[in-house]
C-alpha cells in the first residue's frame, strides 16, 4: 500500500453532496496531478461529518484542519497554499453565518465537537465508507474476528450484549440482549436478521448518515446477530428514497463478499451469513416491525397482531430479530471494547450514546452524537450554538410523529429513554427539531397530524377515524373557527386512539398533539377565543398590513402582489392593502425593504 | 438543464420485458423488487404492466393493485419530465417549506401530485431528505436546491422550461 503524508477528507453525505462536494474532489484531483502530489496527497470521500450547516466540509491530517463551506473555486488555494507551502487557508477555518454572526472561528466547532462522543458514528466522516479495508483499519471486523478467535458461544455474544445494557436505538429503547435471547432459544432450522432503515421519522436523517458513512459496521453487526442467534440470512430494508446509502450498503457487501467475512465458512468458523438489500417503498408503517416483515413478504404492509413476536414467528413465519441501523453500529464497538466500557457511559437505565439529527431554528444544524445524560440545554446551546437571529428558544421536538415538545422550562432534562418519557416526550429515533418563538405550537400539532392521517394503513377504526376527525379539529382551530368544547374534544379522542389502535402508529399519533395542548395550551386558547395566532403562523388568523408611517410608497409589494390588491400613489401616498382580496401568501412582506409590511 | 431522456414506447416495453423475466416465477416474495425495477424503467404502473406482473408471478392483478397503491414510491400515473420534489420534513416545514410549496404550486397551477398538461413537470412533497442543514429544501430531478425563500421559485423553474 502506498504511504501518503498528507489525507484530504470531503464529505460526500448527501448534504454536502447537494452542495456540489462531487465537483470539489473533481477539482481537488485536477489540482493534486498539477502539481505532481497525487502521489504525496490522497483524497477520502468520506460520510457526514456532522456539521451538515457548514458544508462543504473539508479535513487535511495529519495536521486535522477543518475548513468549512468549501467552494470548487477554493481548492486552487488550498493546494497551493497548505498542501505545498503548509500554510492554512484561515479564510475558509471561519464559519461565517447570516448577518447575526452568531457563530465565529473554529472554536465554534470545537465546541460543537466537546461535548459529544462518537461510538456509532465512530468512523463517519473519518474513512472511506467504500473502502472495506480503510474500516478494517479502523478496527472494523476485530469484534467479529474475536469472537472466533476467543471461541465465545452464542450465549456468550448475547451476554456480553446483555451486560452491555445497550437498548434499541429505533424509538421503543427495548434491550437488545434480551431481544436476542428469545430468538437463540427458539428452535428452528431457519431464522433470520433483519435491519430497520427505513428511517420514518420525516425530520431526520442519523441512519442514513450511518449507512453513507460507514456502512461496514451495520454489515458486521448483522454477522455478529446472526451468529448469536443462530441465522444465516439477513436483510436490510431501506428506504428507496436513499440512493447513496443503498449504493454503498451493496458495494459493502460485495466488499464483504470477497474478504470471505459474508458466505460460507467465514473466517473459517464454519459459521455461514448471507446479507440481503430490500427496499421500502414509501410508507411510514413498515418502520413498524411486523409491517416490514409483510412488506419483506412482498405484501401490503399492514401490521400484525403481537404475540406472536417476530422472536418466535416473523419473516416468512421464522424467527426473526430485527434492530434499528444505530443500533447495530454500537455492536462491533461494544464486542471489541467490551461491555464494561459501553456501559460505563450513560446513565443507570440508559447506557451508551444516542445521535441525534439536530435541526430547525438552531445555528449548527447537523448530526451529533452524546453520551445518554447529555441535558438539552448542552445540545441546544453549546453543541448546536443558540438559535439565530437572536430569538428566543421555544421548545425541542423529539420522537417525529409519536413524540412530543420540551419546552424551557425542562431544557436541563438529562436526555435518557426514561426522562425524555417523564418530560411527555420520548427517546424517539433520533429526530431533533428546535423550535423558536416564530413557531406555532398548533401548527405543528397539525403538522405530524397530518403526517399519521396520511400514513395510517387503514387498518383498525381509532388509527383510520379518530386521527382524521382530530386534523379536522385542528383545521378549524387553525382556521379561525375554534370553539373551546373542541379542545376537549382533542383530549378525548387522543385517549381513545391510543387505546383502540392496534400498532406504535396509532397508539403514538396523538403524542403530539397531548403534549402541546399540556405546554402550551395557552396558545390554543388564543386560537380559539383570541382568533389570534401570536406567530403570525395560521393563515386563517393573520392578516397582512402595512403600516403607513414606514411606508417609503416605492410600490414593489404591489408590483410582487399575485392578486393586485395593494394600491397606493408612487411616492406620494402610502401602500395599503384590500383585506378582502389578500390571499396571504406573504408576498409583500418578503418584498418591502423597510418591514413596512407585517403579519398580525 | 439535464431532463429525463425519453424513451419509445416500444424501447420502455421491451426493458420492461427483460425485467419482469428475470422475476418471472418466483412468486409474491420478490413483487416488491420487481414493481420497483418495472417503475424505474417504466415510469410509473398503469394496468397494463399490472397485468403483465401479475402475469409473471402467478398473483392477482387485485393483488398487485393492491399493494402498488399501499405504497406510496408507486405510481399509477405519469410523472412529468422534471419531478420537483419540496421537502415537507419537520426540519424544513419549520423553516417555511409551506410557503415554498405552496408557490411551486402557484407558478406552475397544479396541486401536489399532478402533472402540467404538456407533460413537463409534476409536483410531490416528500419527507427529509437528509439535506437539513439546508433547509427547506427541494429538489428537481437529482438536484438538490437549498435554503429557499418563495421568491427563488420562478427563476429556478425558468431554468427547467426552457430546456
Ligand atoms: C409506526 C412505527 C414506525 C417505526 N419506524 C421505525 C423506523 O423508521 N426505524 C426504526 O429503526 N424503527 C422504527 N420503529 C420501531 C420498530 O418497530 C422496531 O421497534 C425497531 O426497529 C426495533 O429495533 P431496535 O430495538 O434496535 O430499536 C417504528 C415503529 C412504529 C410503530
Ligand atoms: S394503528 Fe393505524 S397504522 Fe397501526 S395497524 Fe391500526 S390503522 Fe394501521
Ligand atoms: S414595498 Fe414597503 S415601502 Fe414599498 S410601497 Fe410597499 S410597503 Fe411601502
Ligand atoms: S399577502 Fe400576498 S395577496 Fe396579500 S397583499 Fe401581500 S402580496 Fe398581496
Ligand atoms: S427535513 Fe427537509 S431535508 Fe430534512
Amino acid at each position: 500500500m502506498d504511504l501518503y503524508r498528507t489525507h484530504v477528507l470531503i464529505c460526500s453525505g448527501t448534504n454536502c453532496t447537494a452542495l456540489q462536494s462531487p465537483q470539489i474532489i473533481e477539482t481537488m484531483e485536477k489540482q493534486l496531478k498539477r502539481h505532481g502530489l497525487s502521489n504525496e496527497v490522497k483524497i477520502v470521500q468520506t460520510g457526514c461529518f456532522g456539521l451538515c450547516d457548514d458544508g462543504p466540509i473539508m479535513v487535511v491530517y495529519p495536521e486535522g484542519v477543518m475548513y468549512y463551506h468549501v467552494q470548487p473555486d477554493d481548492v486552487a488555494e488550498i493546494v497551493t497554499e497548505h498542501l505545498l507551502k503548509g500554510r492554512f487557508v484561515k479564510r475558509l477555518m471561519t464559519i461565517q453565518t447570516s448577518a447575526t454572526g452568531g457563530k465565529n472561528y473554529s472554536a465554534e466547532s470545537s465546541k460543537f465537537f466537546a461535548k459529544q462522543l462518537r461510538i456509532a458514528l465512530r468512523n463517519c466522516g473519518n474513512i472511506n465508507p467504500e473502502s472495506i479495508d480503510e474500516y478494517i483499519g479502523n478496527d472494523g471486523y476485530f469484534g467479529l474476528a474475536k469472537i472466533f478467535r476467543e471461541k465465545m458461544k452464542p450465549e456468550d455474544v448475547i451476554e456480553e450484549i446483555k451486560m452491555s445494557g445497550l437498548r434499541g436505538r429505533g424509538g421503543g429503547g427495548f434491550p437488545t440482549g434480551l431481544k436476542w435471547e428469545f430468538a437463540a432459544r427458539q428452535q428452528s432450522e431457519q431464522k433470520y436478521v433483519c435491519c430497520n432503515a427505513d428511517e420514518g421519522d420525516p425530520g431526520a436523517f442519523m441512519d442514513r448518515s450511518v449507512l453513507e458513512g460507514d456502512p461496514h459496521s451495520v454489515i458486521e453487526a448483522m454477522i455478529i446477530a446472526g451468529y448469536a442467534i443462530g441465522a444465516d440470512q439477513g436483510y436490510v430494508y431501506v428506504r428507496a428514497e436513499y440512493p447513496i446509502a443503498i449504493e454503498r450498503l451493496k458495494i459493502a457487501i460485495e466488499q464483504a463478499k470477497q474478504y470471505g467475512l459474508l458466505g460460507n465458512d467465514i473466517l473459517g468458523s464454519g459459521f455461514a451469513f448471507d446479507i440481503g438489500i430490500r427496499l421500502g417503498a414509501g410508507a411510514f408503517v413498515c418502520g413498524e416491525e411486523t409491517a416490514l416483515m409483510r412488506s419483506i413478504e412482498g405484501k401490503r404492509g399492514n401490521p400484525t397482531p403481537r404475540p406472536p413476536f417476530p422472536a418466535v414467528k416473523g419473516l416468512f413465519d421464522k424467527p426473526t430479530i430485527l434492530n434499528n441501523v444505530e443500533t447495530y453500529a454500537n455492536i462491533p464497538a461494544i464486542m471489541l471494547k467490551g461491555a464494561d466500557w459501553f456501559s460505563s457511559y450513560g446513565t443507570s437505565r440508559s447506557k451508551g450514546t444516542k445521535v441525534f439529527a439536530l435541526g430547525g431554528k438552531i445555528n449548527n444544524v447537523g448530526l451529533i452524537e452524546i453520551p445518554m445524560g447529555t441535558t438539552v440545554r448542552e445540545v441546544v446551546y453549546d453543541i448546536g450554538g443558540g438559535i439565530p437571529d437572536n430569538k428566543a428558544f421555544k421548545a425541542v421536538q423529539t420522537g417525529g410523529p409519536s413524540g412530543g415538545c420540551i419546552p424551557a422550562s425542562m431544557l436541563d432534562t438529562p436526555i435518557d429513554y426514561d426522562n425524555l418519557i417523564e418530560a411527555g416526550s420520548m427517546m424517539g429515533s433520533g429526530g431533533m427539531i428546535v423550535m423558536d418563538e416564530d413557531t406555532c405550537m398548533v401548527d405543528i400539532a397539525k403538522f405530524f397530524l397530518e403526517f399519521t392521517v396520511e400514513e395510517s394503513c387503514g387498518k383498525c377504526a381509532p388509527c383510520r377515524i379518530g386521527t382524521r376527525r382530530m386534523l379536522e379539529i385542528l383545521e378549524k382551530i387553525t382556521e379561525g373557527n375554534g370553539i373551546l368544547k373542541d379542545i376537549d374534544d382533542l383530549e378525548r379522542l387522543a385517549v381513545a386512539i391510543r387505546e383502540g389502535s392496534l400498532c406504535g402508529l396509532g397508539q403514538t399519533a396523538p403524542n403530539p398533539v397531548l403534549s402541546t395542548l399540556k405546554r402550551f395550551r395557552e396558545e390554543y386558547v388564543e386560537h380559539v377565543v383570541d382568533k389570534k395566532c401570536r406567530c403570525g403562523v395560521c393563515k386563517g388568523l393573520t392578516q397582512y398590513e402595512i403600516i403607513s408611517d414606514l411606508c417609503k410608497m416605492c410600490g414593489l409589494c404591489a408590483k410582487r402582489c399575485p392578486t393586485n390588491c395593494i394600491s397606493g400613489v408612487l411616492g406620494k401616498e402610502p401602500f395599503v392593502i384590500d383585506k378582502s382580496q389578500c390571499i396571504k401568501c406573504g408576498a409583500c412582506m418578503q418584498a418591502c425593504k423597510f418591514k413596512a409590511v407585517v403579519k398580525r | 438543464m439535464a431532463t429525463t431522456t425519453r424513451l419509445t414506447h416500444d424501447e420502455k416495453i421491451n426493458k420492461l420485458n427483460k425485467v419482469i423475466d428475470k422475476y418471472r416465477g418466483q412468486g409474491r416474495k420478490v413483487l416488491m423488487q420487481l414493481l420497483q425495477e418495472a417503475q424505474a424503467v417504466y415510469g410509473y404502473l398503469p394496468l397494463e404492466v399490472q397485468r403483465m406482473v401479475a402475469d409473471a408471478l402467478d398473483l392477482s392483478v387485485a393483488e398487485v393493485y393492491g399493494v402498488i397503491t399501499f405504497y406510496s414510491f408507486f405510481s399509477l400515473n405519469p410523472k412529468g419530465d422534471n419531478q420537483i420534489s419540496v421537502c415537507m420534513g419537520t426540519a424544513c416545514y419549520v423553516k417555511g417549506a409551506q410557503a415554498v410549496l405552496d408557490k411551486v404550486i402557484s407558478e406552475l397551477g397544479i396541486q401536489v401530485g399532478e402533472c402540467t398538461q404538456d407533460g413537463r413537470f409534476s409536483i410531490h412533497a416528500c419527507r427529509c431528505v437528509g439535506a437539513c442543514g439546508l433547509a427547506p429544501v427541494m429538489m428537481i430531478n437529482e438536484n438538490v436546491y437549498g435554503r429557499l425563500t418563495p421568491d427563488q421559485i420562478p427563476e429556478i423553474l425558468a431554468k427547467y422550461k426552457e430546456a
